[in-house]
This record gives C-alpha cells, structure tokens and sequence, in this order.
C-alpha cells in the first residue's frame, strides 16, 4: 500500500486526537476540555500574538544555555575521551549529575541567583551538559581501533587521527547526545517558569490554571510538545542533510 | 637477490605471552611473500611490526636498508577489516592516504579516479562504504593502499572477510598484480590453498615460540594461466605438504 | 589511570572532589555550600528524624509504585510493538514523541486532573519512565535472532512456551537495560513531581529546607537521594550483568 506510513500515521494522530475529543465530551473531569476546544484557543493565541511572545520568554534561556552546554559540553567531553587524567578526574562528576536528580537543585539556585535570566540559564545548562559530555565522551572513547591504526598506518598526524577520524567516527553519538541534551534542557527550561517565576509558556499555564481557563491551558501545554518534537525532527533532519554520510546503515552490514 | 624487506631478531611479548622470538626473515624485492601459519603464531603481529604501527621488543627491520622507527610513505596497509570511513563516499575513502600527506584535492582527487578504475569500482566514486558488499569494500581499501604508491605492500588476511567465489577472484587479481607492479607484497593468512596460489615465497611460522619453520618457493606453475593453478600436481602436493606439517598444530 | 603504577579505582577521583567540597566549605567561598564534614555530620543526623523518614516512606511509595506501573505496562506493550506491525506503527511516533518532549509541562495538567496528592506523583514518575522501557523491550524483541524463532517453531513450542522459554530471556538484557534507564528517569520523574506539587515527600523538605535556609539540611538530603538512585542504578546494572552474559553472543 503506498503512502502506508503516513496514512498509518495520520490515522494514530486521528485516534488518540479522537480519543481525546470523547473524553472531553463525557466528560472525564470539569478540567478535560474536548480537543476541538483546546485547538480552538491554541488558535486564538496564535492570532493575537500572545503565544509568540510567551515563546520569546521561554526561548531565550533555553537557547542560551542550550548554546553554552554544546559549545561547552562537546569540548569537554572530547577532552575527556582523549585524555585518560581528564577522564578519571571528571567523568565521576557527569556521571552523578546525569543520576542525580538536578531539578530539586532549582530553588537553591534560585536562591543564589534570584529569579532573572542568570538562574534559568543555569537550570538549562545542569540539565542538559552531563549527558552532552558523556555522549561525546564515549563515542570518542569507543572509536574503532582498527580505522585509528589504519590512518596511522597512512601517517596521519595526532592531530588528523583527532580531527578525520576520531570526531567524524563519535559525530553521530554526539548529535544524538546534542538531542538529549536539547530535550533535559527544555525540561529545565519549562521547570523553571513553573517555579521560579512566571513568565512566557509556563506562566500562561500557571495563570490560565488558576483562572480555570483549562483549554488555554492544555493548548499552552500542546504548543510545547509540538514545539519540541518539530525542533528535534529538523535538527536530525539536518544533521543527516550536512553529514550526509552520518547515515550509516546498520553496523551488523 | 635483492631484499625489499628484512627482519632481524625480531621479538615481541605481550605480558606473559610471547608472540615472537628472534625472528628472522628477509622479503625479495617485487614478489609477494606470504606469512602462512594457525592462529597465534604471530603472522600479523610481525606484519603490524613491519608497518610500523607496533614496536618490537628488541631485534630490528629494515626496508630498503633504512631502519624502521614507525609508519612510512614506503609502506602501505590493507586491513581484514577494511578500515574505511564509514562517512565517507568511495572517491574520498581512496584518496585518504594521499590527504593525510598534503596532496592537493584536484591531484589526489584524479589519481584516486585512476585506482578506482583499476581495481574495477568505476561508477562507485560517489557511494557510501556501507552501500556496498564486501567484496568492493576491501577493493576500496586496495585501491587506497595502491594509490600512495608505496614500495612494501602489506596485506593482513585482506580477503577473509569476504565471501568464497570473490575470495577466488581477488586470488586470480592478485596474481596479475604482482607481476605489473614492481613493488613487494608480504600477505598474511591462514588458508594454505590461498598462500600457494599467490605466493613466490612461502614463509611458514609455527607458535609458541613462535618461529619461521620453513620456507617454500613454489617453481613452475606460476607461469601458468590462472584457470589451470589450482590442478597442477606441483601445487596440490605442495598444499598437502604443508597441510601434514601443521596439521599437529590445530588444536 | 595510573598514579605511581597502581591502577586508581573507578570513581576515585570522586575523592578528589569531596576534599575540594571541604575545602570551599571551610573557606566559606559561598554561603551555599557548607563544609562535606557538616553536610556529612547534618545527613547522619537527620536520617533518624520522623519528618525525614515520612518524606522517605512518601517517595519510595510513589517511585516504586510508579516503577512497578511503568513495567507493568511498558514491558507488555513494548513486546507486542515488536512483534506486531501495525501496532507499531501506530504507537511508535508517540512513544517517540513521549520520549523527547519535555513531560513536565504534563505535570501541571496532572494536577488539574488527579489533585495535589500522591496520585499524581505517581503517575509522573510512570510516565518519565514508561517510553524508554517500551522502546527498549521493542527493541529486544526486534534484534533477537530468527534463527530462535524458526528453531522454536521447527521444534513445536506453543505460543507460551516459545515465549516464556525462548523470547523472554532473549529479550531481557535489553528489557532490563531500558529498565535501568527507566529507573533513573524515575527517579527525576519523583522529584520533578514533588518540586511542583511540593506538599510531600522530599520536594516538601527541599522546600522547607531551603526556604529556611538549612543548607547542610539541603545537601545532606540531596546527597542521601543521590546516593539511593545510585545504588538502585548499580543494582540494576549488576542485574543486567548478570543476565547479559549471554547477550553478545545473540
């Protein structure tokens, strides 16, 4: 059957939007409105602007500290995939941070760097740099041993075994490192306008919850999800365009 | 004769193990010489040590007289694995070997053309290595081990990861390619069948400790056409002869 | 790494870190962070108290509870995604979904719906667990051998059998390292639940603490939380081991 992906796709986005229509119609709960409604406002904010400028809010300390995690976390992790003294000094460090739960470090942050840009970025950047690091780290760490020694055995320098093989080899694993990291820092991001302070997405939320506007609400809720699956869609999208040859088929081949 | 290669008291012990011991071995200018033996007799450790790419313990090699301290532009390599950049298309893959020695992209880009057509890949420049069986990949590492054109090739059980009928194919390719090219081939592997085909000189080496048994040349078949080698009786007996003698060595 | 030819265990410059802890502390560089000593000395002794040990109860109730929802179903649901195409093709682009989007942002309609108790903790932890531990008992599912499969029925297993003896343990080291994962993300799911609900379990004492300024109190519990999630990790990890011994050789 042609075009049986996208129709299957459609058909599940039609389900579960269907599912969620009915159960807003029964309804569930006096908080559940129907998916139409919730369309409806989504709609509305939209049009009137308000939606884009709460994104603008919400946006600027996830790219900033999106920006800083990968420029940061990329360089380090490299570091500690070449060096075996920079590995055993720092590697522990990312490890707990990527177990432990950094949220409930949020309100001392908040503390420490009250309630403007500063903190919110910082929330991005604990959120999203360990497992940027250690992605990256141990892609690099694991690169083939045998393409390593075959640039040797062409009299490849240190630096064009680091430079054409080694990063290119570890590229697709920090992407995908990169898309994780993007994902803990939107969490962070969305974290830190429900409790610090309110402003952009998360305030709309918040705001539209206690006045009982709960299609605003679960609109303001939906635009997020589509928001950041569209965004991590484009950006493999991308990667796969500019590396072309990032897509490798599979390893068994 | 002359000798491309030659190996001095070579030894190497990884640990407690003991891969080889005051080896030695010369290798004759412009023919292809073959380390044939069971596993863990150290055949491609000794390859890998006249690359350059490990250090023996004690003992030294020279190539073309010059002692060998590491990797050098009179050496080049082909992997049983292949060893290609995933990443990278056919064209660039082949062209490596020259990027990483400064040649500018229009001339490596031409000359890698060139090998690419030889070896027979023509048409495949553009493709990704995993597009490709496992045959062409290994042409590919050939080809990028050609176009350096180093003296010393050297060839480490290069059609083992490929299947039977290719495997008989590049056998036949290899033997037109010794003898059009002026360099010397030393080629590891563990097929005794494979090792009297190709080879003007068998080196056997046997483990623990490892050590050069004997050495064969193979007379006059090898003037004959690549259809008719595998029936002739100076090569069938020569097989059996060395199949009884390490035949002991199989475990 | 090596320091004077003794081979440095795993974590150990964990060590390191812990002096420099002391030693920032000491030299009171910030108010937020007191000396590890104190922190250490604060932990011991508030492990005892009621008020630490009802947070504890609290979350371990929610977390396992939320564990327990999230294999129960994600287990069941990421085998038949793997053996089941059209089920897979159906469900795969939410779960995906699921898996990146920012499931906090799902919290604050939780609470509209389930209430500001233990209800919906639970459900938040299920929920940051679930997709990677359907994903990968897809996944275990989709790479196991066919070879397994056309021997099991050459050999006549009925449907149960072939699954309880063959797929099922040739599945698990996957199912078990999605588990793994699961567990971690749980464990952020818990705390990420209680820090927007904060009326229970530790996102109350993390609030209490730090709104009254009780740093060592803060770190001592943050350290003890760290410390749990860690050696659940490492449990699981061994457990993995345990049954992954025969996982590279599928």
């Amino acid at each position: 059957m042609p075009y049986r992906s996208l129709l299957l796709k459609l058909l599940s986005a039609g389900l579960v939007f269907g599912a969620w229509e009915i159960a807003g119609r029964i309804p569930v709960s006096y908080a559940f409105p129907t998916f139409l409604e919730s369309m409806q406002s989504l709609l509305a904010m939209t049009l009137d602007g308000s939606l884009f400028k709460a994104y603008a809010e919400t946006l600027r300390p996830l790219i900033v500290g999106v920006a800083i995690s990968a420029v940061f976390g990329i360089v380090l992790g490299l570091w500690i995939g070449l060096s075996e003294k920079f590995d055993w000094l720092f590697s522990p460090i990312f490890i707990v941070m990527q177990t432990a739960p950094l949220a409930a470090l949020i309100p001392l942050l908040v503390m420490a760097y009250g309630i403007g840009l500063t903190s919110k970025v910082f929330v991005v950047c604990i959120m999203a740099m360990p497992v940027i690091v250690l992605n990256t780290a141990g892609a690099v760490r694991n690169t083939p041993f045998s393409m390593k020694e075959m640039a040797r055995s062409f009299l490849a320098t240190e630096r064009d075994v680091i430079l054409k093989v080694i990063i290119p080899a570890a590229s697709p694993l920090i992407f995908s490192g990169l898309r994780l990291g993007i994902s803990a820092g939107f969490i962070g991001a969305i974290l830190s306008e429900l409790k610090i302070t309110p402003t952009g997405v998360g305030d709309i939320i918040t705001y539209s919850r206690s006045i009982a506007d709960y299609p605003a609400m679960y609109a303001a809720i939906f635009s997020i999800i589509l928001l950041a699956v569209l965004f991590l869609n484009v950006l493999e999208k991308v990667e796969l365009h500019l590396f072309k040859g990032n897509n490798r088929g599979y390893a068994s081949d | 004769m002359d000798n491309a290669v030659s190996v001095r008291n070579v030894s190497k012990s990884y640990g407690e193990v003991e891969a080889l011991r005051n080896l030695s071995l010369d290798f004759p200018r412009g023919q292809l010489t073959s380390l044939l033996g069971p596993s863990g007799c150290g055949k491609t450790t000794l390859l890998k040590i006249i690359a350059g790419l490990i250090e023996a313990d004690s003992g030294e090699i020279l190539v073309d007289g010059k002692t060998v301290t590491g990797p050098g532009p009179d050496r080049s390599f082909v992997f049983q694995d292949f060893a290609l950049l995933p990443w990278a298309t056919v064209l660039r893959n082949v062209a490596f070997g020259l990027e990483l020695r400064g040649v500018a992209k229009a001339e490596r880009e031409e000359t890698a053309r060139r090998f690419i057509k030889d070896v027979g890949l023509a048409g495949f420049e553009n493709s990704y290595p995993h597009e490709l069986s496992g045959g062409m990949r290994q042409r590919v590492g050939l080809a990028r081990a050609l176009s350096v054109d180093a003296d010393v090739i050297l060839m480490d059980e290069p059609f083992s990861a490929v299947d039977e009928q290719t495997r008989r194919k590049f056998q036949e390719d290899l033997l037109s390619l010794v003898q059009n090219e002026s360099k010397t081939f030393i080629f590891v592997t563990h097929s005794i069948e494979e090792a009297v085909y190709v080879s003007d000189q068998i080196a056997i080496l046997l483990p623990r400790p490892s050590r050069v048994s004997e050495i064969i040349r193979p007379g006059s078949f090898r003037q004959k056409s690549v259809e008719n080698i595998r029936r002739d009786s100076e090569y069938l007996d020569i097989v059996d002869r060395i199949w009884a003698s390490l035949r002991s060595y199989v475990e | 790494m090596y320091l004077f030819g003794y081979k440095l265990p795993g974590m150990s410059s964990l060590l390191v870190w812990g002096a420099l802890w002391e030693l920032i502390g000491r030299l009171d560089l910030t108010f937020f962070v007191p000396p590890l000593s104190k922190v250490i000395v604060t932990l011991f002794s508030i492990i005892g108290t009621p008020a630490f040990l009802s947070a504890l109860g609290d979350t371990a109730y929610a977390f396992i509870m939320g564990v327990v929802f999230a294999v129960v179903i994600g287990v069941p649901v990421g085998i038949f995604m793997g053996k089941n195409r059209l089920l897979d093709e159906l469900l795969l682009p939410w779960v995906n979904i699921f898996l990146s989007a920012p499931l906090t942002a799902l919290v604050p309609v939780l609470m509209v719906l389930f209430g500001f108790g233990v209800t919906t903790i639970i459900i938040t932890t299920t929920l940051f667990a679930i997709w990677i531990i359907i994903l990968n008992s897809r996944a275990g599912v989709m790479q196991m051998n066919r070879s397994l499969i056309e021997m099991a029925r050459c050999f006549g297993a009925s449907p149960l059998e072939a699954f309880t003896k063959i797929y099922f343990w040739a599945a698990l080291p996957e199912i078990l390292g999605g588990i793994r994962i699961g567990v971690i993300r749980a464990v952020k799911g818990v705390i990420i639940g209680q820090l927007l609900v904060s009326i229970v379990g530790f996102g109350a004492l993390f609030e209490l603490y730090s709104s009254n300024f009780l740093m060592s109190h803060f770190w001592a519990v943050l350290v003890v939380l760290f410390a749990l999630a860690f050696t659940i990790s490492e449990l699981l990890a061994w457990l993995e081991r345990r049954v992954a011994f025969y996982a590279a050789k599928r």
